[in-house]
C-alpha cells in the first residue's frame, strides 16, 4: 500500500497531466458549447505539452543557457543541464496548437454568423428545421 | 497439341471491342451502324475460321500479354474446345445481327446504338472466354460478359425489367464474386499458376477436402451454367428482346458458363484426378436432378420464352453431365451438344421472336392455329424441336447418341434412364406446340392483327434450322474438334 | 548534380512557395490562379517521376535537411514506397486541379486564390509527410495538412463549417495522441529519428512503455484515417465539403495516413515487435478491420445521397488496407500498399464524377439522379468504371489489390477478413447498380430536364471537369494492367523490412 502511495506521490506530475487530459477530453466530447469544446482541446494539448516538458527535468540541473566564456574554458557537462530538446519540440507544438485554435475560432465565427448561436444542440435543431 | 505465337486470337477478341467505337460514332446513321455491326461480325468469324485448319491438324495459337500478377499473364490460347465454341458463337452472331436488324426496326425499339455496342462488347468477352489461356483471363472475360449483357437484358428500361435485371446481376455477379473468385485464388495458392493444361494442374497439390471445397466453389461460382439452384436468372432474363434472349441466353452467356465448368473439369482438375476422387460421378448425378426438374417445370410454363428458358436449363446440364461422366464418348457428346443445342435453341428463340413480331403473342395457349398462317416459322420450330429432343435426322441426335454411349461406357445405367426420360419430356413440351399450331383451330382474333415478319427475321431463322438439319450429315468438323478436346 | 540530388526537396518546396505567390498574385488578377497552381504541380509531377526513376535504378537514399547529421537533424527518406506516394500525390493533385478550378469559380467567385493557397499548402504538407523520416517532423506535417484541410472544408456552405469544427476537435485528438506516443518513444530512446529509434528499441529493455507508445500512435493515426469506429468525422466532413475541395482531399488524406501507419510499423516499431510480440493485438486488429468493412459497407447501403455514400465506401476501403497490413503477411502488406494507390485513383474518379454530375443537376440525392445515363453518358461511363473498380472486376485496378488481400487472408487463415472482403464486393455491386438503375432505367422528368439542361451544346459537364474524369477513369484500367511492375516495385520497398 505504501509502495503504491509513494509511487503515486513520486510521479505526481504525471498524474496531474493525466487528470488534465481527462478534463480536456471530457470537455471536447461531453460539452455542447463549441467554445467549451475548443477550450477543452486547448487543455488537452496543454497537458501533453507539460508532459513533454517534464520529460526533460532533472533534479538540481541548470537551465540550458550557457555562458560562453565559462563553456569555452571548462567545457559543459550535459548531466548538469536540463534537456532542451523537449522544450524546443513543445515550442513547435504550441505553434501548432495556436494555429488550430485560430482556425477553429475562424470557423466558429462563421458558424455564429450562420446560426446565431454556438450551442451544438441549438444548431442541430435549426438544421433539422 | 503444339502452339505457335500469333496475333490472330488477340485480333479476334479485339475486333468487336474496338468495333464499339465506330458503332457508337454512327449513332445518327442507322444504316452505317448496322453495316458496321455486320462487318465486324463477319470479320470476327473470318478470323476465327482462318485458324480452323491449323487447329484441326493439331497446331494451336497463343498470345501472351504482360504478367499482371506473378505468374499470371493475360493470355489467349486457341485449342480445339475453344475453337469449337468460338466458331459457333461468331457464326450465330452474324445470324443474330440480321435478326436484330429486322426485329428492332419492326418493333421500333429505342437506343439501338447502345444495343449494338453492348452486343459487340459481349461478343468480345465471349470469344475472350473461349480463347482464355488461364483461369484469370477467363474470369476476367466472364465478369466483363456479365456486365456487358446487363444493358441488353434491361433494354426495355421499364419497371418489370428492373427486378429482372437485379435478379440477373445478383445471381451471376454475386455467385462469381462469392464462389468463383475464392476458388480461383485457392487454386493459384495451391499450384502457383492458373494455366489450362490438359490433364489438369491440381493433381497432388492439395488435400482431398481442399479439392472438394475448390470443386464445389467452382460449380457454384459459374452460375451462368444454370445448374440448379442457381438457374433462376434465366427465366427472369426472358424480359430481354428476342434477339438478346436467343443469342445471349441460348448461346453465348449460358455456353460461357458451361464452357467455364468444362475447362475447370478438363484442364484444371483433369479427368484422372476427378475419377480418382469420384467427383465426376457425383457431379453427374447432381446435374441429372437439374435435367429432370427443369424439363418438368418446362411442361408447366405457358409463356413460350419461359418454356424455352427452362428447356435451356435442362440442356445445359446435359453438357455438364456429358463431361462429368469422364468417358471419351460422353465428353465428346457433351462438347458436341454445345454446338447442336446452340443451333437448335437459337432457331426456337428466333421462331418465338417472329411470332411476337407478327402477333405480339407470348403465351402458347394463344398460339393455336398459328401454324397455318406462319408455316415457315412453325416448320423451323419443328426442326429445332426435333434437334433438341435428339431425334434423327437432326444434328441433336449426334450429340445425344454420344451421350447415351457415354453413359453405357461409364456403367451408369440410372443416368441412361434419366436421359431417355428427359428426351421424352422434351418431346412432351415441344411437340404439342407444333401440333396445336398446325392442327388446332384458333380464334379469329389474330387474323386482323397480323403483321408481316421482315425477311431479316425469317432468313436467319431458316438458316439456323437448316444448319441443325445439315449437321446430322456434315458434322465431321465439330466431331473432330470435340474428339481432340476430349482426347487431350 | 547538386540540384538533382535536392530534387525531392524542390518537389515539395515549389508548391509551398507558389502557394504564397498565388495568394499575392491572385489578388491582382483572377487569371493568375490556374497557371500558378498547375505550373508547380506539373513541376512536382515531373520531379517525382525523376525521383522515382532514380530510386528504381539506384535504390533508396536518405537526405539530411540543412546538413545537420541525423539523429540530430531531420532526415528525409526517399525509398520505393515514399517515391511512389510522392508521385501519387502529385498526379492526383494535378488531375484534380482542373476540375477544382472550374468548381472554385462557381463556389467562391473572387476568392479562388484563397482556396488554392490552402490547396497547395496541403499538397506540400502531404508530400512532406511521405518523405519524412523523423517522428516529430511527422507530427508537424500532419498538423499542417490537417489545418489546411479544416480550412478547405470550412469554406463550404451550409453544414460545412459545423462539420469542419467537428473534424477539428476529433482530428486534434488524433494528432495529440500521436504526439503523446512520440513523447513516450522519446522517453524510451532519447531520439526522434525513425531509424535511430528502431535501433535503440532493439537494445533497450522497454516493457510496457513501448506498448503504450505504440497504442497511442496507433489510435491517433486511426482517428486521422477514419478507421471504424473512429470514423465519425468523415462522412459529414467529406459530404458537406465544397465540391472543389472534396475531390482532392478525399482521395489523398486517408491514404497518406495509412501510408504513415505502414511507415511507422516498418521503420519505427519493427514488424517483429508489432506483429509477433503482441499476437492478440494482431488478430484483434484483423477482426476489427473485418468489422469495419462490414459495418461501413452496410452503412453505405443506407445512404440516400451520392457523396455520403462515397464517404462510407472510403471508410470501408480504409478497413481493407488496415486489415491487409495487420495480416502480418507479405501478400497482405503488398495488397494493402497496392490498394493505397488503387483506392486513391478510384476515389479520385468517383469524386470527379460526382463533381461533373453536380455541375449539371446540383444536389446529388438519389431522387435527382433519374435518367442521367442518357443525358451524361460519358460521365456515367466513367462513374460505372470507378464502381467496377471498387467492386473488383478485372482488369480495373481494384481487382488486383483485392486479389492480394484475399490471398493474404486465405494464407493466414483469417477467414473473417476474406468473408468481409467478399461481402463488401457484393455490397458494392448493390450500391453501384442501384445508382445505375436510377440513371438508366428511370427517366428524368421533362420539366426538370428543361431547367437543368438548358440550351447548351452538350449535356455533359464542361470540358474542364470532364477531361480529368476521363483521364482518371482510363488510369484505372492502365494501372490495373500494369499491376505486375507496380507490385514488383512496391515489394522492393517492403521486403527490406519483412
Amino acid at each position: 500500500m505504501t509502495d503504491l502511495v509513494s509511487g503515486i506521490v513520486a510521479k505526481y506530475n504525471y498524474w496531474i497531466y493525466v487528470i488534465l487530459m481527462m478534463i480536456g477530453l471530457y470537455a471536447m466530447i461531453g460539452k455542447r458549447n463549441l467554445v467549451k469544446k475548443l477550450l477543452g482541446m486547448n487543455i488537452f494539448q496543454t497537458a501533453i505539452i507539460l508532459f513533454f516538458i517534464s520529460m526533460g527535468v532533472k533534479r538540481g540541473a541548470a537551465i540550458p543557457i550557457l555562458d560562453k566564456a565559462g563553456t569555452l574554458a571548462n567545457g559543459v557537462d550535459p548531466v548538469q543541464i536540463l534537456n532542451p530538446l523537449p522544450h524546443v519540440l513543445m515550442l513547435t507544438a504550441i505553434v501548432v496548437s495556436v494555429s488550430v485554435t485560430g482556425v477553429a475560432l475562424a470557423v466558429m465565427i462563421r458558424i455564429y454568423r450562420e446560426y446565431g448561436t454556438l450551442e451544438e444542440d441549438e444548431i442541430l435543431e435549426k438544421l433539422d428545421r | 497439341m503444339t502452339y505457335t505465337h500469333s496475333y490472330i486470337p488477340l485480333a479476334a477478341v479485339m475486333i468487336s471491342l474496338l468495333g464499339t467505337i465506330p458503332i457508337t460514332l454512327s449513332k445518327r446513321k442507322p444504316i452505317l451502324r448496322e453495316s458496321w455491326t455486320l462487318l465486324i461480325s463477319l470479320g470476327k468469324f473470318a478470323l476465327i475460321a482462318s485458324m480452323l485448319p491449323s487447329v484441326l491438324s493439331g497446331q494451336g495459337f497463343v498470345w501472351t500479354f504482360v504478367d499482371v500478377l506473378p505468374g499470371l499473364p493475360i493470355a489467349f490460347r486457341v485449342d480445339a474446345m475453344g475453337m469449337l465454341f468460338a466458331l459457333v458463337a461468331s457464326f450465330l452472331w452474324i445470324c443474330t445481327s440480321f435478326f436484330s436488324f429486322g426485329y428492332l426496326s419492326k418493333l421500333k425499339k429505342h437506343s439501338k446504338t447502345r444495343y449494338y455496342t453492348s452486343f459487340s462488347l459481349a461478343m468480345s468477352a465471349t470469344i475472350g472466354v473461349a480463347f482464355a489461356a488461364n483461369l484469370l483471363t477467363m474470369y476476367m472475360f466472364y465478369e466483363i460478359l456479365s456486365l456487358a449483357t446487363y444493358p441488353l437484358v434491361t433494354h426495355d428500361q421499364d419497371c418489370r425489367v428492373r427486378s429482372a435485371g437485379r435478379k440477373y446481376l445478383s445471381y451471376i455477379v454475386g455467385t462469381s464474386i462469392m464462389f468463383a473468385l475464392p476458388a480461383v485464388i485457392m487454386t493459384y495458392m495451391a499450384v502457383g499458376s492458373l494455366d489450362f493444361t490438359p490433364g489438369g494442374i491440381l493433381t497432388g497439390k492439395a488435400s482431398a477436402p481442399m479439392l472438394a471445397l475448390i470443386f464445389c466453389l467452382f460449380i457454384a461460382g459459374f452460375a451462368k451454367a444454370s445448374i440448379m439452384p442457381f438457374h433462376a436468372w434465366i427465366p427472369a432474363a426472358m424480359v430481354a428482346p428476342a434477339p438478346v434472349s436467343s443469342f445471349l441466353h441460348g448461346v453465348a452467356v449460358v455456353k460461357v458458363g458451361v464452357f467455364s465448368i468444362l475447362r475447370v473439369i478438363l484442364d484444371i482438375f483433369g479427368p484422372d484426378l476427378l475419377r480418382s476422387l469420384d467427383y465426376g460421378v457425383m457431379l453427374a448425378y447432381f446435374v441429372s436432378f437439374t435435367i429432370l426438374v427443369a424439363s418438368l417445370v418446362a411442361l408447366t410454363q405457358d409463356d413460350l420464352k419461359r418454356r424455352l428458358a427452362y428447356s435451356t436449363v435442362g440442356q445445359l446440364s446435359y453438357i455438364v453431365l456429358g463431361v462429368a461422366l469422364l468417358t471419351p464418348h460422353s465428353t465428346q457428346g457433351g462438347i458436341l451438344h454445345i454446338v447442336m443445342h446452340a443451333f437448335g435453341k437459337i432457331t426456337l428463340f428466333f421462331c418465338s421472336g417472329c411470332i411476337y413480331v407478327a402477333t405480339h403473342k407470348r403465351s402458347i395457349s394463344e398460339m393455336d392455329g398459328l401454324g397455318k398462317q406462319m408455316p415457315l416459322t412453325y416448320a423451323a420450330f419443328f426442326i429445332g424441336a426435333l434437334s433438341i429432343i435428339g431425334l434423327p435426322p437432326m444434328g441433336g441426335f449426334i450429340s445425344k447418341w454420344n451421350l447415351l454411349l457415354g453413359t453405357l461406357e461409364a456403367n451408369q445405367l440410372p443416368i441412361l434412364v434419366i436421359l431417355l426420360a428427359s428426351s421424352l419430356l422434351n418431346a412432351a413440351y415441344f411437340l404439342p406446340i407444333v401440333y396445336r399450331g398446325f392442327f388446332s383451330n384458333g380464334t379469329n382474333e389474330h387474323v386482323n392483327e397480323f403483321r408481316d415478319v421482315p425477311y431479316y427475321c425469317l432468313v436467319p431463322m431458316c438458316v439456323t434450322a437448316l444448319v441443325s438439319f445439315v449437321l446430322f450429315f456434315y458434322h465431321s468438323v465439330f466431331v473432330q474438334l470435340a474428339k481432340i478436346a476430349a482426347g487431350s | 548534380m547538386n540540384s538533382y540530388s535536392n530534387l525531392h526537396m524542390y518537389v515539395m518546396a515549389v508548391p509551398l512557395l507558389s502557394a504564397f505567390a498565388l495568394n499575392l498574385m491572385g489578388r491582382l488578377s483572377r487569371y493568375w490562379v490556374l497557371p500558378l497552381t498547375v505550373g508547380p504541380l506539373l513541376f512536382s509531377t515531373i520531379g517525382s517521376v525523376l525521383v522515382l526513376v532514380r530510386v528504381a535504378s539506384e535504390g533508396a537514399f536518405s537526405y539530411t535537411v540543412g546538413n545537420w547529421k541525423p539523429p540530430y537533424g531531420i532526415e528525409l527518406l526517399v525509398d520505393p514506397l515514399s517515391s511512389m506516394m510522392l508521385l501519387l500525390i502529385s498526379v492526383i493533385a494535378l488531375i484534380a486541379t482542373f476540375s477544382a478550378n472550374a468548381w472554385a469559380r462557381r463556389e467562391f467567385p473572387g476568392r479562388e486564390h484563397l482556396f488554392f493557397t490552402l490547396y497547395l499548402i496541403q499538397v506540400a504538407g502531404m508530400m512532406g509527410l511521405v518523405l519524412t523520416a523523423d517522428a516529430f517532423n511527422l507530427y508537424v506535417l500532419l498538423e499542417i495538412t490537417s489545418i489546411t484541410t479544416y480550412g478547405l472544408i470550412a469554406m463550404g456552405k451550409g453544414r460545412a463549417p459545423l462539420a469542419s469544427f467537428n473534424y477539428i476537435i476529433l482530428g486534434s485528438i488524433g494528432a495529440c495522441f500521436y504526439l503523446l506516443g512520440v513523447g513516450y518513444l522519446y522517453m524510451i530512446t532519447g531520439s526522434l529519428n525513425m531509424a535511430d529509434i528502431a535501433r535503440i528499441i532493439g537494445t533497450v529493455n522497454h516493457g510496457p512503455a513501448l506498448a503504450t507508445a505504440f497504442a497511442f500512435v496507433l489510435v491517433g493515426l486511426c482517428i486521422k484515417m477514419a478507421f471504424f469506429p473512429l470514423h465519425g468525422w468523415l462522412p459529414n466532413a467529406y459530404s458537406f465539403a465544397p465540391t472543389s475541395a472534396s475531390m482532392m482531399i478525399a482521395p489523398l488524406m486517408t491514404k497518406v495516413t495509412i501510408y504513415l501507419i505502414v511507415r511507422v510499423i516498418l521503420s519505427v516499431f519493427t514488424p517483429e515487435y508489432v506483429f509477433y510480440t503482441h499476437q492478440a493485438v494482431q488478430s484483434g486488429m484483423v477482426w476489427a478491420a473485418s468489422a469495419a468493412i462490414i459495418c461501413a459497407s452496410s452503412l453505405a447501403l443506407g445512404q440516400r445521397e451520392l457523396r455520403r455514400m462515397f464517404s462510407y465506401i472510403i471508410v470501408a476501403e480504409v478497413g481493407y488496407m488496415v486489415g491487409g497490413i495487420w495480416l502480418a503477411n507479405g501478400q497482405g502488406m503488398t495488397g494493402a500498399v497496392l490498394h493505397i494507390v488503387n483506392d486513391a485513383l478510384m476515389t479520385l474518379c468517383l469524386f470527379l464524377a460526382a463533381a461533373a454530375m453536380s455541375s449539371r443537376i446540383g444536389s446529388l440525392s438519389f431522387d435527382n439522379l433519374n435518367g442521367l445515363c442518357r443525358k451524361m453518358p460519358l460521365t456515367m461511363s466513367a462513374f460505372v468504371l470507378a464502381g467496377l473498380s471498387i467492386i473488383g472486376i478485372p482488369p480495373t485496378c481494384g481487382f488486383f489489390s483485392k486479389w492480394y488481400l484475399l490471398m493474404g487472408g486465405i494464407e493466414t487463415g483469417h477467414w473473417e477478413f476474406v468473408a468481409a472482403l467478399l461481402f463488401s464486393s457484393l455490397a458494392s455491386v448493390a450500391l453501384f447498380f442501384r445508382i445505375i438503375e436510377f440513371g438508366y432505367l428511370r427517366d428524368m422528368e421533362d420539366k426538370q430536364a428543361e431547367i437543368l439542361f438548358k440550351a447548351t451544346p452538350s449535356n455533359e459537364a464542361p470540358m474542364m471537369m470532364l477531361a480529368p474524369l476521363l483521364v482518371s477513369a482510363a488510369s484505372l484500367i492502365l494501372v490495373g494492367l500494369s499491376s505486375g511492375p507496380i507490385v514488383r516495385f512496391v515489394r522492393t520497398g517492403i521486403l527490406k523490412f519483412l
